[in-house]
């Protein structure tokens, strides 16, 4: 009985999250903006359906698996690296260059300029 | 318990998969657009994930690591072509 609680509890705490995320997308008013509420909320959302699973196939079917962790270590490897690709294809298509502080280093932001070739730099 | 936790899931994950259309048939921007692709691949995932645990069966783990898999590789692939004009350089 305790344990159908905590795993109820988990999926209803994955479903709000996981609709709160996908809210985020209509309500938030810039693109920047946007780009916060599917990478964080979703992703925990998906975590929690997850974590529900694995208690469910390990503590009433009887077979633990570990099937579950791999899916949730890859979406949260996976996430930041698709926000910040479709963070740099928002600022090369609305941005410009000169509107951003400068980049502190010998070259500009990766976005605009090539990346360094080093052996063409030594010849 | 745990079906009606699993319909109350379902119907949020399925309203949020219409939200996502929505942005995605609006969406101003490219960005916008790939943002509301991505975050529909997560939302599947999770529905597939809810749907293993309604019929109690472990055979949609591998579905949704491959819907995983083939979601990040093509919002990376998409990404990169609205970016450099080329996936692989």
């Amino acid at each position: 009985m305790l344990l159908e609680i905590i795993i109820s509890a988990f999926i209803v705490i994955a479903g709000i999250f996981g609709l709160v995320g996908s809210l985020g997308m209509i309500k938030l008013q810039e693109t920047m903006q946007r780009l916060h509420a599917p990478t964080k909320a979703t992703t925990l959302g998906v975590g929690g359906v997850l974590i529900a699973s694995m208690l469910y196939f390990g503590l009433v079917k009887g077979h633990l698996s570990f099937h579950e962790l791999l899916i949730t270590l890859f979406l949260f490897l996976t996430a930041p690296i698709s926000a910040h690709f479709i963070a740099k294809t928002f600022l090369q298509a609305n941005i410009r260059a000169k509107d951003l502080p400068p980049s502190q280093s010998e070259y500009g932001w990766s976005v605009y300029v090539d990346p360094p070739n080093r052996e063409e730099d030594e010849e | 318990m745990i079906t009606s936790a699993l319909i109350f899931a379902f119907v949020c994950f399925g309203l949020g998969l219409l939200l996502n259309l929505w942005r995605m048939a609006t969406g101003p921007d490219t960005a916008d657009r790939i943002l509301a692709l991505d975050t529909m691949v997560i939302n599947i995932i999770a529905l597939l994930i809810l749907y293993g645990i309604w019929q109690g069966t472990a055979v949609y783990y591998e579905a949704s690591m491959l819907v995983a898999m083939v979601g990040f590789v093509s919002t990376v692939a998409y990404c990169r072509f609205v970016l450099r004009g080329d996936i692989i350089e």
